[in-house]
């Protein structure tokens, strides 16, 4: 009896299956030496997932976190080998997980937490120098192109998603019910989400489509009246999300 | 996109290894004792950049380091993911490691990823198969592997040869080295109810690279029989160290790596286990 | 935004960029600060917690056999928003299955 992995790989994350046949040791009741394998794979997957969104696990419980991760997994199991790419429909999951309904913020907190990982294994650069920028007078730096880190990521949300991830991964305060966009960027190797104050999304987002600060702070305040630029600039240069300058003058 | 390496220790020393956990990533560079290199598991260096990769940078500096690979699927009935195999040339290209291994399982198929290591039927078919994937990985990557032998809880109905005879054939065709995990032949012998020295004594020595020596869990089958399981989250039990000791005295000293994968202990513990094994080589490996 | 204001606002973003040291990069395990991202989805080896019993428990999301609350810290997220206030409150918007 040839046993293929199809259904070797079908029985492991459905244990109504029978173990397939052709496995054994000495009697045909096998059923727990397959399970270390059935267990293997859930218990893995569901730690990597703890792992990966310990902020929506914090939100919901460790025991509800552990059982959706049960779900998740057996719905979408890893499509590649690195564990680092697994969990990326996790956003959309939530969104369609009616015992998670009452918390509709929760695929933005997933998508937040996929955001830090991956700017965490991103291309590495070099922040801005700040002594290059001082050195500009301000008519050169109005017409400066500010380049955007590779580990640099956006989010823009409905709900307090900093808010809501900060409280719980970091000790904020708790919450304001408002709609909050994100950065997330690092100036080493460990990446930290800011809270985009109105307009700064839009500045960045067309800093990163070639804008000179001039044109970028302008499109901003047309979508965004309260768009403050010193604010934006601020966030953007502390957060090592801005990298190498081009002056219109090089 | 990485910075040239400076020149890569070529071989693994015939001394202890630990698995890197970042960490005990300060510890190492201040006091390794015994370690004298380090294992990584190549699917976490797959990135662009990111402290991963800034701490393997570092450590490729001070210790040979073995690339040991989880993803490749070499005992799988699809063909390689070619994906997978560029991204992992990539990394052996610029890492240059002294050791590069993988492991007699599957872990994907049709697209899918398990992560963990699946058993493989010890037929003529599947032996072709695993050939032709080692032959693969060996000429793409431009270098030769070592291969592990499993920790097994079941037995395929349809094997035709004992697992020595699948794997030392493999070797025999695609001229690649073997890892010899230790704590896996005493596993799978306990497992099988088998005599774990008889495999020691079959296998063939001169052409393991490299041993792991690592802890496991035990718990019981259907039957109330004993059911070890692999799982590198416990000290090395004594049956082990002298089931190793046992092996050395036969094949001399071999690069020996400490595997602590799950509920990873305080670095002097990790560093405790390398002198352990330190100090077998040095007492039974003299005469081999 | 003229010009005059939005250089003022680039000077003093600048300024208060510069007074924000920046070290070299490093890569100490000991700067390890944030929130364990590196061991998020680390591939290794082994087999799981070795017991056969988590695999085997069958994760039956069909409807009625799903009984579990969230029941962490959402409980204490107070966000005066219909959809997101207290959960009692919210039944009402919950499909009857």
């Amino acid at each position: 009896m040839t046993v293929c992995h199809r259904d070797f790989a079908s029985a492991l994350l459905d244990s109504r299956k029978p173990v397939p046949a052709g496995l054994t040791f000495r009697s045909e009741k096998a059923n727990k030496r397959f399970a270390v394998y059935r267990n293997n794979v859930a218990v893995s997957l569901t730690d990597a997932l703890q792992s990966l969104f310990p902020v929506v696990r914090k939100l919901v419980g460790d025991e509800f976190f552990k059982a959706m991760a049960g779900v998740y997994l057996r719905r979408h199991p890893p499509a590649s080998p690195l564990l680092a790419e697994f969990g990326i429909h996790m956003p959309a999951f939530l969104g369609g997980f009616e015992p998670v309904a009452r918390l509709p913020y929760l695929p933005d907190v997933a998508k937040l937490e996929i955001l830090i990982r991956e700017s965490f294994h991103s291309k590495d650069s070099v922040p801005i120098s700040n002594a290059y920028l001082a050195s500009l007078e301000p008519a050169e730096l109005l017409r400066a192109r500010l380049g955007i880190a590779p580990s640099a990521r956006l989010l823009r949300s409905r709900y307090p998603a900093f808010g809501i991830w900060h409280a719980n991964a970091a000790g904020g305060s708790q919450p304001k019910n408002r709609p909050e966009n994100v950065l997330v960027a690092r100036r080493e190797f460990d990446p930290k989400p800011w809270h985009l104050p109105g307009g700064a999304y839009e500045f960045i987002d067309s800093l990163a489509k070639g804008s000179c600060i001039s044109e970028a702070a302008d499109q901003a305040a047309a979508m965004q009246s309260e768009f403050r630029l010193d604010q934006a600039l601020a966030i953007l240069l502390k957060s090592g999300a801005a990298i190498e300058i081009k002056s219109q003058f090089d | 996109m990485f910075d040239e390496l400076q020149e890569p220790g070529c071989v693994l020393p015939k001394s202890p290894g630990v698995g890197f956990k970042h960490v005990h990533f300060n510890e190492i560079l201040n006091d390794c004792g015994r370690v004298a290199w380090l294992e990584i598991h190549a699917e976490n260096y797959m990135s662009e950049g990111g402290r991963n990769i800034a701490q393997l940078k570092k450590l490729r500096q001070h210790f040979p380091i073995s690339c040991h690979g989880v993803g490749l699927s070499i005992g799988g009935t699809n063909p390689l993911d070619k994906t997978h195999l560029r991204r992992l040339k990539t990394l052996v290209d610029w890492l240059v490691p002294a050791s590069f291994s993988e492991h007699l399982a599957w872990s994907s198929h049709d697209g899918q990823y398990y992560n963990d290591l699946l058993p493989v039927p010890y037929t003529r078919a599947a032996l072709d198969r695993v050939c032709d994937h080692i032959d693969e990985v060996q000429e793409f990557l431009g270098r030769s592997l070592l291969l592990e032998n499993p920790s097994t809880y079941l037995v395929f109905e349809e094997s035709e040869m004992s697992e020595i005879e699948f794997i030392s054939q493999i070797s025999k065709r695609t001229g690649c080295g073997l890892l010899l995990d230790v704590n896996n032949v005493f596993v799978s012998a306990t497992n099988h109810e088998t005599d774990p020295y008889s495999y020691i004594n079959e296998f063939p020595l001169a052409l393991v690279g490299e041993i792991h020596l690592g802890g496991h869990a035990e718990d019981t089958d259907d039957e109330g029989a004993t059911l070890l399981i692999d799982n590198h989250g416990a000290e090395i039990v004594e049956p082990v160290w002298a089931l190793f000791e046992h092996t050395i005295k036969l094949s001399g000293a071999l690069p020996t790596l400490i595997e602590w994968d799950n509920d990873v202990p305080e670095w002097k513990t990790l560093a405790a286990e390398a002198q352990r094994a330190h100090t077998a080589m040095e007492k039974f490996a003299a005469f081999a | 935004m003229n010009d005059h204001i939005k250089s003022i606002a680039v000077a003093s973003a600048v300024a208060a960029a510069l007074a924000v040291g920046t070290g070299p990069a490093m890569a100490s395990g000991e700067k390890e600060k944030c929130f364990g991202v590196s061991l998020a989805g680390e591939n290794d080896c082994a087999a799981g917690p070795g017991t056969t019993c988590a695999g085997t428990s069958t994760v039956d999301y069909q409807g009625n056999a799903w009984t579990l609350v969230p029941a962490g810290t959402c409980e204490s997220m107070e966000l005066p928003d219909d959809r997101m206030g207290s959960l009692t409150e919210l039944d009402r918007d919950l499909p009857s299955t």
